[in-house]
């Protein structure tokens, strides 16, 4: 069911960019990465606790659009206690649906951010969405 | 309603606020006919043909320029080289005089307030030459105080320019400068994109040496922009592109080159394009610059007063709306400019959010998140599109889930 631009900032984008859970500085983290968009200025710096390959824990800070944050915020809810290659999978998973390439089955595993999956008609706010899981696909690649 | 807004298509059913005319603006039927009428009737490639056709379409690609001469006060066609765009024509001035005049220890002249279009040549430019980059920076209100115009000096080479900043809209008193770099022995680049459209220019009571501007914002094409130069300082340069149809003779090692302004015009060129922008010339001349100034200063007037009233609203450059050209740059406090342009585009107000191509500028003016808004007008917007631009622009705010 497509949702509107507005009702998709009311619903659920608001909420993660004005009041995120976790959007902070954290204690100990084990990997630190900056996700930038250069075109738009989003900018984010991702903090995760990965132990015996569990992320055990994360945050980021950083500044952008509502959309960038937000997503970032979502994504941390999601992946915090999961294994990374579950992290890894899921993150390709939202890359196929901010491209419109998942089934609805698919999607109703990424929870809140299944929100976003609209964007896929927005070209010009994808990469504000994907900031986030970019950045944690990167990490994992890394590791 | 506005008598103008008839002649344009896409405007005509009304359903679209568009205030993003800085970036591009529409174009009449006028235009598009001409364009139109072009391809239907006379296409063939210019310059070249022996036939009919050919030579009509010759004849219509030199009366653009002859057009594009007298629009501008230039004392011959010959100084009018067409291009792509602005980009095109600074690139061009900034590769072929500046490979050729500029050396180690020269100055450029920039300004804070400058598109990338006219910083990164001059950049490139500096990189190839030795020649440094020296900046001026601008007041709050987008002007230059003569402390900063003293930093043209003997060894600056070339002052590079805009008439009107894209972002602050602030014009600027460019025969002042041309005079200052002229008495310095300097050439002055103008970037003409944003005044052109807006304002009588006249190039030689500028005394610009080099004006750059593009069709796309004064209702003509994408695709066909000028670059100006002093036909003594076209003569000198050499060409900036090689190729077809700008030769005099070529040799397997060696070739002499045609005339200005042929000698910039390598390959194929957008004679449809050229026809398009005359045909918006005579669009423009019938509307009257005095009507489009005094228009847009009524409609700038009015969209800042509406702002006002709107709260955590904040806008830059002059506070006078005569000081504008229709360019209208503010932030919305707490909210990212790409999502102000997506709320605002869910009520088909369209406008322009991001760096603006400005980056230097976003900086300097500690724009936050280095992005802003901007509104640009033109003589066809109404008042009753600014109304419905501020009934939108305020409710954004609430719906990014602030003060409710």
């Amino acid at each position: 069911m497509a949702m509107d631009l507005k009702q998709m900032y009311r619903e659920i984008v608001n909420e993660h960019n004005l009041h995120p859970t976790h959007k902070h500085e954290m204690a100990g983290p084990t990997v630190v990465l900056r996700g930038v968009n250069p075109s738009c200025g989003d900018d984010i710096n991702l903090q995760l606790k990965i132990e015996d390959g569990i992320i055990t824990d994360g945050s980021f800070t950083g500044t952008g659009c509502a959309i960038s944050q937000a997503s970032a915020d979502m994504m941390l809810d999601i992946i915090i206690g999961l294994p990374e290659a579950e992290a890894e999978r899921l993150a390709d998973l939202f890359m196929r649906m901010i491209k419109g390439e998942a089934s609805p089955e698919e999607i109703e595993e990424l929870d809140e951010a299944a929100a976003l999956q609209d964007i896929s008609h927005m070209p010009a706010r994808v990469k504000c969405a994907q900031l986030g899981w970019r950045t944690v696909e990167e990490i994992i690649r890394r590791q | 309603m506005n008598d103008f807004v008839k002649d344009f298509p896409i405007l005509a059913d009304g359903r679209y606020v568009y205030f993003d005319n800085a970036a591009t603006t529409q174009r009449p039927i006028q235009v598009l006919e001409a364009v139109d009428d072009f391809y239907k009737r006379e296409n063939a490639n210019p310059l070249r043909g022996l036939y009919e056709w050919s030579v009509k379409a010759t004849e219509d690609y030199e009366a653009a320029r002859e057009t594009v001469a007298s629009f501008i006060g230039a004392a011959s066609a010959q100084e009018i080289v067409f291009t792509r765009n602005t980009t095109e024509s600074l690139n061009l001035a900034a590769y072929s005089w500046g490979n050729t005049y500029l050396g180690p220890g020269d100055e450029i002249v920039v300004s804070v307030s400058e598109h990338h279009s006219n910083i990164l040549p001059w950049q490139a430019a500096a990189r190839r030459t030795g020649a440094k980059l020296v900046w001026l920076e601008c007041a709050e209100d987008g002007s230059y105080p003569g402390s900063e115009l003293a930093k043209i000096g003997p060894r600056t080479k070339v002052v590079a320019i805009a008439q009107v900043s894209n972002v602050l809209g602030q014009p600027k008193p460019i025969r002042h400068i041309a005079d200052l770099a002229h008495k310095n022995g300097a050439v002055i680049v103008v970037d003409g994109a944003q005044s052109v459209p807006h304002m009588k220019v006249d190039v030689r009571e500028l005394d610009a040496d080099f004006f750059a501007f593009s069709g796309h914002k004064m209702l003509a094409p994408m695709g066909i922009g000028v670059l100006y130069a002093k036909k003594e300082l076209l003569e000198k340069m050499p060409p900036f592109l090689t190729g077809g149809e700008m030769i005099e003779y070529v040799t397997r090692e060696d070739a002499t080159f045609a005339e200005v302004p042929h000698k910039f015009e390598a390959g194929t060129v957008n004679a449809a394009g050229a026809v398009g922008l005359a045909a918006a010339i005579r669009y423009l001349s019938n509307v009257g610059f005095d009507f489009i100034r005094s228009h847009e200063e009524k409609l700038t007037t009015l969209l800042m007063r509406e702002m006002a009233h709107i709260p955590h609203v904040e806008l830059y450059g002059s506070r006078d709306p005569a000081e504008h050209c229709g360019i209208v740059t503010f932030n919305i406090d707490g909210c990212h400019p790409h999502d102000v342009s997506s709320i605002m585009d869910t009520d088909r107000v369209c406008i322009r959010a991001g760096h603006h191509c400005a980056q230097p500028l976003m900086q300097y003016i500690n724009a936050p998140m280095r992005a802003t808004c901007r509104a640009s007008l033109y003589f066809y917007n109404t008042e009753d599109e600014v109304y419905r631009f501020a009934e939108s622009l305020g409710k954004v705010r609430g719906e990014l889930g602030y003060g409710s």
